[in-house]
Parts: structure tokens; C-alpha cells; sequence
């Protein structure tokens, strides 16, 4: 309907010749259509792209389930943080705390059981602290009129000195819930301890947060506050409330899959820093088809682009070209992605109606 | 309060002696006004009179520093839009509050989503379309699809979406913060209309802010002038001509002119 607007055909290159040649255009400008609205398109051809060239330079040995669980484990964090993470860009606000929080739930899931707590228990408490820092990072963001990048800038740190301090720099330390006497239990598999229990709870959890946003009372409202805040309190929608329960969901989030993610390696070494998860889960945010401007964003292009990030990983390891090249890879395709993005965006606003 | 209760019915919305200020800036200094059960008001005035700023706090968006506002006689606080939507007041702000990146039929339930499954919210997409395609075909509204983004459409569309939200939804009292800005006739027109079809059942009272005369004086049934953060002037329109109406205003703008070295000293 708005692209029969006449002013945007002009975007096509050739003028409109007759016959076959119309219909190829109309074809054409209706792919065009189709990828200027699902985001999650250009990424996931990427993805499929590079999955049938490691298929074919690498082999038997990319596609084996040992290579395939080691891409799934590379992207599982990274996805199910960038699925808490897109709900905050698409409110126009940022999470730099959630890769750390990641890191931080195991330790106080930890500590608690140290101090005589229950295992599920212990986890139980995990998750509310988790929930905590996010509405901490919330509260002071719309309350205090703190951007949000500076908020969990200084969480992040605080975060990270916390596990230093009460972790007295121990290199390593088991997690109650795994195994530590030879075959973990089915609790422990649920857990983490399975090897592809954690990318099914991140594929639970990524299905569960795009009908949260797009399906949702509560998904339009986060679009609503993105897309314009000042019409979206006018309208009714309790912005700032909006905002908390959207850090605490990033958290939480955050934090159940680092749970996971520790019983599933079965160790926790107190020095490493949560910038690095984060970092990777803005980017297969931005990959997948996310702007940071608020107002746009795709649950399922995160996911996608942390699949890309992830495959990405395994299969430049499996051709035997260096892991810093990963590096490199990884820069460009979000460049590209963002570049796309931009482009796609300034493509809708010129097929506006007027 | 006893003024109040010996009126056989108490006005549908009363403002008194309400009281805003912006850091320094004053911007209103003791309004009063009484919005008659089923009457269209008309709030004219230069910019920078208070009137958008009256308007946030009547529906709910900014609280006042002073003063009181009653609904059918009853004292009313609120603290936020919800609330006073929950008292059936609705707005269409001069900014129209509209998500360019919602379709039309999400803009046009905004704040009123259909929901199923109780406490899930989860929403009832096919109904909200099907609704709001009915709706805007009744009133001839067109937009080329419900499902076309707020983005796409042409100012004078958004616009006509944003008041259809409000009429749609206003249960008692319907206020238009420039409804009619930037619309062209055809528009205007169907704008009008839909408000004289709201205010002839009688059942929603009505404060319009507008630049254009001939519109006010087609829509109201009394006009109010705000000047400096008050109300100055209040005609019924059936009284007045645009004439009479100018004199008065000038009048009452010279009077305001000479009270000013009082109010400095």
C-alpha cells in the first residue's frame, strides 16, 4: 500500500518497462519489502551461508555434534543475554551490567550454599539478587535521570569488585549443583550439566521473549516507549515502570543462564570480566536486525546473530584459520549489519505517504 | 462546597485557583474554570497562555502546585494519565502521541488494548484490527491499510487517527489540544464532525484549544480567553460575535499591560 506510493518507485533503478519486465519489478520491490521488514532475514541467510561453507571446507568434522554443541555453548550466553538486551535497545536504553551479572549469579548461588543453604534455594536467592541489580539499574536510570550506559557501566564494576572481594581471589570453585561424585542428577542435567541443555532453555527463552514483544500488552508498551516517550506517557503507558521491569527482566535473564552456564563448565574463576559476554550480545543484537535507536528491535535476529557469532567461532577454528581472524570476521559483520540496517531504515522513511 | 452541592447539577469538570510553575517560569496563576455537563468549551488564546500546560493538567500528565479540580462535584487528584483516563477523561495533545513504529490499529488502542487469557495480556490482534478498520470506515477516515505503520502516513492521517483515539475511547471528557493544525479542509471537516457527533449525545463534555475562529465558533457552545496564565474571558458563543470577542480581548490584554509595574513593585 505505501509503496504504491509513486514518489518511492523512483527508488528503483530503471523506469517501469512493460510486460515480464514490470512483473520482475514488482517481484523484486516485493523481496525488497519483505527484507526491509523482517530484519531477521538478511542474518539468517548469512547464517545459513556460512554454516554450508564450513559444511563444505571443513567437513564431516564441522557438522559432528562435538563441533555443534561447541558453537551452540560459544552462543548460548551470548543469545540469552542479547535477548534481555534487545528489550532495552529497543526502549532506546542499554544493559553494560548484564555480561557481568552472568558471572556474578553462580557466586552468590555459591556463597548461599556455602552457607548451609539448600542447592535450589541457593539459586532461588541468585535469581532475586539478579532481579535486584536490574531494578537498581532501572531505578536509578529513571529516577536519578542517570543514562543508562553510565549506570551499568559503574554496576559492571561494582559487580566484578564484589566476586573479587567475597571470592578472596580463589582461581576456581566448584558449584554445588554439579557433578562432583562422577554422574551428575537429573536436576543438575536440567541445569547445565547436559550438553544441550543450555541452548534448549536459550531457545525457550528467546521463543517466550519475542511473544513477550510482539504478542504482549506489556511488548507494545515497550515499543511504545521506545518509539516516542513523551506520546507514550501521554498515551496512557507507564513509561518508567516500564523501563525497571525491563532492566530486571535483562538481568534476571543474565543471570539464570550464567547459573547454567557454570554447572555446566563445573568452574568459577573469580577474573573474568562480564565486558566481554556483553560486547558479543550488543552485537548479535546489531546483527540480528536491532537499531539502537529505539522503537525497532527483534528478539529472534539477536538469537540469530548470536548463532551467526557462534558458528562463526567454531567453524574459522575448524578450518584451521587463526582465532584471531575471528576477531576481525566479527567486526566486520556487525559494520555491515548496522550499514544494511541504516540503509533499510532510510528506505521506509523515503516510501512514507504524504 | 456549599455553592457546590445547592447546584442541581454540578458542572461535568471544575477547575479552581490551579497554579503551575516551570522553575521560574509561571505558567499558570490561578485558573478557574467550569465545564458544563455536555458543553463544548473553546480555550483560545496567545501562545504561551497556559493552555496546552491547562490541558496536561487535566489530563493527568502534569500535577498541579495548587489548586482543585472536581469531576461532577467530586474532588479529583490525579497522579498520573492512567488515572485520569480511569475517571473517563481522554487527550489528543498537540504532539498527537502517536509510535511511528506501531501500526494503525495498534495506535488507535493504545492505552486500550484488547487482551485475552487474563493476566498473560496477550493481544487480541484480529479483533483490534477488525475494530479499528470498522471505526475508521465509519468515520471516513482512510488510511491505506491499519497495518501500515504510524510513520507512513501523511500528517493530516496521524492526526485524524490521534483524535479518533480519543473520541473513541472518552467517556465523560474529551479535551483537544489543537485538533485541527495542520489539517487540510477535507480533513478539518471530518474532524468536526466527529466532534459534533460526540458532543450531540450529550454524554461527553468537550474543551477544544484552536487558533481558528471560524472553527470555535462553529464547534463551541462558550468560549473562555486565557491571557498571562488565567482565564480572562468567558462568553457563550450564541452571545458574542468575533468582533465583540476581539474588543474584549484587547480590553482585557491593555488592563493586563497596566497591572504590570503593580505586580513588579
Amino acid at each position: 500500500m505505501h509503496s504504491g506510493a509513486p514518489a518511492q518507485s523512483a527508488a528503483a533503478p530503471a523506469a517501469e518497462p512493460p510486460g515480464q519486465q514490470r512483473e520482475a519489478a514488482t517481484l523484486g520491490r516485493r523481496v525488497l519489502r519483505l527484507f526491509l521488514y523482517q530484519r531477521e532475514l538478511t542474518p539468517l541467510l548469512i547464517t545459513v551461508a556460512l554454516f554450508i561453507y564450513f559444511t563444505i571446507r571443513a567437513g564431516s568434522t564441522f557438522v559432528d555434534s562435538l563441533s555443534l554443541s561447541s558453537a551452540a555453548g560459544y552462543a548460548g550466553p551470548i543469545a540469552a543475554i542479547a535477548v534481555g538486551e534487545v528489550m532495552l535497545l529497543v526502549l532506546g536504553e542499554i544493559d553494560l551490567s548484564a555480561g557481568q551479572v552472568f558471572l556474578f549469579a553462580p557466586w552468590v548461588e555459591y556463597w548461599m550454599h556455602n552457607l548451609g543453604l539448600p542447592v535450589v534455594l541457593s539459586i532461588l536467592i541468585a535469581l532475586a539478587v539478579c532481579c535486584g541489580v536490574g531494578a537498581i539499574n532501572g531505578l536509578i536510570t529513571v529516577r536519578l535521570n542517570v543514562p543508562s550506559f553510565v549506570t551499568t557501566l559503574a554496576m559492571n564494576f561494582i559487580l566484578f569488585g564484589l566476586v573479587l572481594i567475597y571470592s578472596e581471589d580463589a582461581e576456581a570453585s566448584p558449584i554445588p549443583l554439579s557433578a562432583s561424585n562422577g554422574s551428575p542428577n537429573f536436576a543438575s542435567k536440567v541445569m547445565g550439566a547436559w550438553l544441550w541443555s543450555e541452548i534448549l532453555w536459550v531457545l525457550a527463552i528467546t521463543i517466550l521473549a519475542h511473544l513477550m514483544l510482539t504478542r504482549t500488552r506489556f511488548g507494545v508498551r515497550i515499543v511504545a516507549t521506545g518509539g516516542n516517550l513523551v506520546g507514550a506517557a501521554e498515551a496512557g503507558v507507564p513509561v518508567r515502570r516500564v523501563k525497571v521491569w525491563c532492566f530486571v527482566l535483562c538481568s534476571f535473564l543474565a543471570g539464570l543462564i550464567g547459573i547454567i552456564d557454570a554447572v555446566k563448565y563445573g568452574s568459577l574463576d573469580p577474573g573474568n570480566f562480564g565486558v566481554d559476554y556483553i560486547l558479543y550480545a550488543v552485537g548479535a543484537c546489531v546483527i540480528g536486525g536491532t537499531a539502537l535507536t529505539g522503537g525497532r528491535g527483534t528478539v529472534i535476529g539477536a538469537f540469530i546473530g548470536a548463532i551467526l557469532i557462534g558458528i562463526l567461532e567454531d567453524g574459522l577454528t575448524l578450518v584451521g584459520v587463526s582465532t584471531n581472524d575471528f576477531y576481525v570476521w566479527v567486526g566486520v559483520v556487525i559494520i555491515f549489519a548496522m550499514a544494511l540496517n541504516a540503509q533499510f531504515d532510510r528506505l521506509i522513511a523515503r516510501s512514507r505517504g504524504t | 462546597m456549599s455553592v457546590q452541592s445547592a447546584q442541581p447539577t454540578p458542572p461535568a469538570l471544575e477547575v479552581r485557583g490551579v497554579t503551575k510553575r516551570f522553575g521560574a517560569l509561571v505558567v499558570l496563576r490561578g485558573v478557574d474554570l467550569a465545564l458544563r455537563q455536555g458543553e463544548v468549551l473553546g480555550l483560545v488564546g496567545d501562545n504561551g497562555a497556559g493552555k496546552s500546560t491547562l490541558v496536561k493538567i487535566l489530563s493527568g500528565f502534569h500535577p498541579p502546585d495548587a489548586g482543585e479540580l472536581y469531576l461532577g462535584g467530586e474532588r479529583v487528584r490525579f497522579n498520573s494519565v492512567e488515572a485520569a483516563r480511569a475517571h473517563g477523561i481522554e487527550t489528543v495533545y498537540q504532539d498527537l502521541a502517536l509510535i511511528p513504529q506501531l501500526p494503525v490499529y495498534q495506535n488507535l488502542f493504545l492505552g486500550h488494548e484488547l487482551t485475552r487469557l487474563g493476566p498473560l495480556r496477550l493481544l487480541d490482534k484480529r479483533e483490534m484490527r477488525k475494530l479499528a478498520r470498522q471505526y475508521l470506515d465509519g468515520i471516513n477516515v482512510n488510511v491505506p491499510s491499519v497495518d501500515a505503520e504510524a510513520e507512513q502516513l501523511s500528517g493530516g492521517q496521524r492526526q485524524a487517527i490521534a483524535v479518533a483515539r480519543a473520541v473513541r475511547a472518552a467517556r465523560k471528557i474529551l479535551l483537544l489540544d489543537e485538533p485541527l493544525a495542520a489539517m487540510g479542509a477535507r480533513e478539518s471537516r471530518l474532524i468536526i464532525n466527529l466532534v459534533k457527533d460526540l458532543s450531540s449525545s450529550g454524554r461527553v463534555s468537550i474543551i477544544v484549544i484552536d487558533h481558528n475562529y471560524a472553527h470555535l465558533f462553529e464547534l463551541c457552545d462558550r468560549l473562555n480567553v486565557m491571557q498571562g496564565g488565567r482565564i480572562t474571558i468567558d462568553q457563550p458563543v450564541h452571545e458574542t460575535s468575533l468582533e465583540e470577542l476581539t474588543e474584549l480581548m484587547v480590553l482585557s490584554y491593555r488592563r493586563q499591560l497596566e497591572e504590570v509595574p503593580n505586580a513588579g513593585a
